[in-house]
Formats: structure tokens, C-alpha cells, sequence
């Protein structure tokens, strides 16, 4: 199994995140694992990505130009990223905020209003990307659900604890909306 | 019992050191390295090691040879252009014969270039960047796991040797995250005659130096240098063979490029080309024989290098095959990295042309 994998948006919307928890997620699950995050003169606002690639076999090239899974949470993502999903791939889109969506019908694209979710639903946009994430895991289990929050809680800074069950919370709802 | 964790590449070597027992670290932040004295800081208070963050690469590569001259296990890192302000400092460090661990974390080129990933320093740290007859011995990660392998036997060649070591690395790895397996922390016990450690009654004083005005001087020390480069050039030759047992088309990349490279040398196979990939893992000394071993097959058709710069390495596989065989060059420069496509699209057109 091999999945090659990016998420993409708006610096501070927690696509890095995203990644890196599935990557720790998995490799404790005893798989191989990269993650590559753009870099470069960043900031909030401006547009991040990290392309991941959860292996049973050691990881050649950490760098892909073709995913099997996108998850795009701004327009400027989409448009770029959504010629670059292989056939039959998966494309995960943030549908309250990106206004044009994807127009391919060789992929599976899951259109998922997060922002408006988790501000309406859950009164914090910041589990956002929980969201995303749970809806990713229900479209491809990449990774068990438990070790998905063994990650969060292990990765989370102490003082954010409290924050753990919102989490949970949002990532639980991102599932149920798949 | 070491432990498994997923780490940056530039975190996994700030780690890497203190297990290896660094003593001291001088640097000064540069993308994309700064999260190795970033690291270090943090880590500090926890350890017993001197981390000093000095005014400009300049200072920081003349402290690592004071520092070294005492006795110490000492690192500093850095990307490109501040490698580059490093050069005179390091040839001193080298004519003195001193050991201590360099690293450039590279980044595009030339001038203050682009911070995103390169291989265009390959020159710099093969022929000696700095003045005069030297050479460092030149370490290729091209993994996080090999950012804390190569960091652990830098420090161990640099000790044997009495000589400066590099890790040449690019930002790709030092940014990326990978599962890694660190080692238990290592005893280290400097054994070090030669320091200045403070004159006792016993012994004459140790002079460390790379000042010798006398020519008859200087050359018995180039010769006693040469020697030493020889003994390391028997020696410590370290290369990675993927597929080669049958190759018809030979590849070299080292670095990040070598994992695109084992890439298109998979994608190759799954097309019937008979591809293998020759990865050095030692850049200086160079795995001369390998290559000239491979280039008097009758099988083998030609090689290409792949390398994130104009074409460097290239060069040494020229030298090293003594023009038996054709060597044919695929690069991407300014901080673009090549995909495993464009290189197989290449290697498809030389096969047609051969």
C-alpha cells in the first residue's frame, strides 16, 4: 500500500496539521512515512501545503506530482491541485468558502461546507480541519480512528488538552458527513 | 533502547549531535537550517553543552577551531551562502588537523539564491571551498534517518582522522519529516593528546597551528596531509547499490535526487529497462572504483547523473569512468526539484539515442 497524499489551503487553516497528524498516526500504526512542507518567506494568509505519503514499503521519492488523496481548502489549492489527482483518486474541498468546484468526473470529489460547519455546529472554526480530516478518514481509512487521537493528544501541547474532546467532537462530525 | 519518533531532518541532526555528545555548537540561523539552533537552544538547559549563536558564520567557523584546538567535540551548520563565508576558517581547521563536524543544509545559488532545496554546492565541498590543498570529508544524506546517522559518523571520521567532516545536505531533507530511530546517547570520551588543554610539567607544549613560514615545512605538511587523505580515500568509500546486479543504464544521484531516482529506477523496471541506481554516500572520497567497475561492463550502456544543480558530481563520473562509457547529465536548478517522470523521459531519450 501506497498512498501519496497533499493537503492544501491558507497558511492557518491547519493543512499542515492535518498532515503531520496522519503521518505520526500511521507511523505509530508501524508504517513508513514522509512529510514535506512547502516552505518559503510564509504567512497567515498566504498559501501552505504539505504532501504526505503513508507506505508499507520504505518511501522512495518524498516528492510526487500525482496524489491519490487531495484535500484543498481554498480556491487558488483547487485549481491547482485538482488536474493532479490520479483516476479514481480522491479530492476532499472546503465547499463554503471555494466557489468554483472541481469539474472532473474521473475522480471521487466530496464537496464539505467545514468552515460553515464547525462555526455553526461547533462555534469554533479553528477544529476546522478536525472536520476535514474525519471526512478523510471515512472516504479512505488510511489510519485507525483511535490512533488518530492518540496522535492528537501526543502531538498537542499540555495546555491545549482541554481541547481534546472538541476535537474529537469535530472530527467524529466530518465523518458523519460523508 | 533508542527511541522512534517523527522528526524533521534539521531537528533529527540538533538531536543526533547531543546524543553523539557535541561539547559545543556555534552557528548562526539561515534558512532552511534554522531549526537545528533552534533546537539546540531548547535543548540546552537539559544538557551540558555550549551553544553560543555568534555574530556571523565567520566567527562561528573560527570558534569551532578554537574550540576544537581544546579538545572539544564541536559542530556548526549552516545553509549556502553562509558555507561559503566558512571557507577560510575551514582550511585552517583542516591544515591544523582538526576534527569537528560542518554542515550545509543547501539552498539555491548562486548569491543569496532562493532558500528552497539545492545540490549546487557539490563543488564547494568535494574540491575544498577554501585556499590550498585540503579536503573534508563529505557525508550525502538522503533521509532524516541518515541526517542523524551520517551527524554520528561525521563526529567518529572526524576524530579517526583528525580532520573536518560535512554533512552536505539540501533543504528538502532538513525540512521534511520521516520516522527515524535514535541511537542511545554515546559515552564520549575524548582522547585527545594533542589539545590544548593546559601545559603540564610532564610533556612539551601542544602548538596548534596552520602557520608554517618555512617552505621545507609546508610541503612535509601537504605530504603528511596527502597521506592522510590517501588512508581515508582507502578506506572510508561509502555507496548504496540499488539494482545494479543487472543494470544496463547506471544513474547517480546522491541526496534527495537519489530517492527521485530510486523512483524512476522502480518506474523503469515496471517498463522492461534494465536501470540501477550507484548512490554515494561519501561524496569525498568518491566511489571511483565502483564507478570504474561498472563502467567496464560490457552490459552496461551508459550512465547519467541527476543532481539539483547544473551538473557537478557529473564530472567526477567522467573522471572515475576514464571515458569508456558515455556519461549523460539530467538537472534542475534554482531550488526546483526534478520528478521521477522527467528524469524517466530523459533516460527513455538516451536509450533511443544509444
Amino acid at each position: 500500500m501506497l498512498k501519496e497524499m497533499i493537503f492544501s489551503g491558507f497558511g492557518g487553516q491547519g493543512v499542515l496539521t492535518m498532515g503531520s497528524l496522519l503521518a505520526y498516526a500511521a507511523m505509530k500504526e508501524g508504517k513508513e512515512v514522509s512529510w514535506m512542507p512547502s516552505y518559503g518567506p510564509e504567512m497567515r494568509g498566504g498559501t501552505a501545503n504539505c504532501m504526505v505519503n503513508v507506505s508499507d514499503e520504505p518511501i522512495s521519492s518524498p516528492i510526487v506530482t500525482e496524489y491519490d488523496i487531495v484535500v484543498v481548502l481554498n480556491q487558488p489549492s483547487l485549481d491547482k491541485f485538482e488536474p493532479r489527482v490520479k483516476k479514481d483518486g480522491i479530492l476532499i474541498w472546503e465547499s463554503s468558502t471555494i466557489k468554483r468546484g472541481p469539474t472532473r468526473d474521473d475522480i471521487k470529489a466530496y464537496a464539505l461546507p467545514a468552515i460553515e460547519i464547525a462555526t455553526e455546529e461547533l462555534k469554533n472554526v479553528k477544529v476546522m480541519n478536525m472536520l476535514v480530516l474525519g471526512a478523510l478518514m471515512k472516504a479512505d481509512p488510511i489510519v485507525g480512528t483511535d490512533s488518530l487521537m492518540t496522535a492528537l493528544k501526543e502531538t498537542l501541547p499540555e495546555r491545549y488538552h482541554h481541547m481534546l474532546p472538541l476535537n474529537q467532537e469535530a472530527f467524529e462530525l466530518g465523518m458523519s458527513k460523508v | 533502547m533508542g527511541e522512534t519518533k517523527l522528526m524533521k531532518g534539521n531537528e533529527a541532526l540538533a538531536e543526533a549531535a547531543i546524543r553523539a555528545g557535541m561539547q559545543g555548537y556555534f552557528g548562526y540561523p539561515i534558512t532552511p537550517q534554522s531549526e537545528v539552533i533552534e533546537y539546540l537552544a531548547l535543548e540546552e538547559p537539559k544538557h551540558n553543552y555550549v551553544l553560543l549563536q555568534a555574530e556571523s558564520e565567520v566567527a562561528a567557523i573560527n570558534m569551532v577551531y578554537g574550540a576544537a584546538a581544546a579538545g572539544s567535540r564541536v559542530m556548526t551548520t549552516t545553509s549556502s551562502p553562509g558555507f561559503s563565508l566558512m571557507q577560510e576558517g575551514l582550511s585552517y581547521i583542516a591544515c591544523a588537523e582538526l576534527p569537528c563536524v560542518t554542515v550545509n543544509v543547501c539552498r539555491g545559488g548562486p548569491g543569496l539564491g532562493t532558500i528552497q532545496p539545492s545540490q549546487g554546492d557539490y563543488f564547494q565541498a568535494v574540491r575544498g571551498g577554501g585556499h590550498g590543498d585540503y579536503q573534508l570529508i563529505v557525508l550525502a544524506p538522503n533521509s532524516v534517518q541518515e541526517m542523524v546517522d551520517h551527524t554520528v559518523l561525521g563526529f567518529e571520521l572526524a576524530d579517526k582522522y583528525r580532520t573536518p567532516a560535512m554533512l552536505l545536505s539540501d533543504g528538502a531533507i532538513g525540512q521534511m519529516m520521516e520516522k527515524v530511530d535514535l541511537p542511545d546517547p554515546i559515552p564520549y570520551k575524548p582522547d585527545k593528546p594533542w589539545a590544548t588543554t593546559g601545559k603540564t610539567p610532564d610533556r612539551e607544549r601542544n602548538i596548534i597551528t596552520s602557520l608554517y613560514i618555512k617552505s621545507e615545512v609546508m610541503e612535509k605538511v601537504n605530504d603528511r596531509l596527502q597521506a592522510k587523505y590517501q588512508k581515508i580515500t582507502d578506506n572510508e568509500v561509502r555507496f548504496e547499490e540499488y539494482h545494479l546486479d543487472d543494470a544496463e543504464v547506471v544513474v547517480m544521484a546522491y541526496g534527495l535526487s537519489s530517492r527521485i531516482c530510486k523512483k524512476v529506477v522502480d518506474l523503469a523496471r515496471e517498463s522492461g529497462i534494465k536501470m540501477g541506481l550507484l548512490r554515494p554516500i561519501t561524496l569525498w572520497p568518491f566511489p571511483e572504483k565502483k564507478v570504474a567497475e561498472l563502467a567496464s561492463l560490457d552490459r552496461v550502456k551508459f550512465f547519467f547523473s541527476v543532481e539539483m544543480s547544473v551538473g557537478q558530481m557529473v564530472q567526477d563520473i567522467r573522471l572515475a569512468a576514464e571515458g569508456k562509457k558515455p556519461i549523460y547529465f539530467y538537472g534542475r536548478k534554482g531550488g526546483i526539484v526534478p520528478t521521477p517522470d522527467e528524469v524517466l523521459e530523459f533516460a527513455r531519450k538516451k536509450i533511443e539515442e544509444n
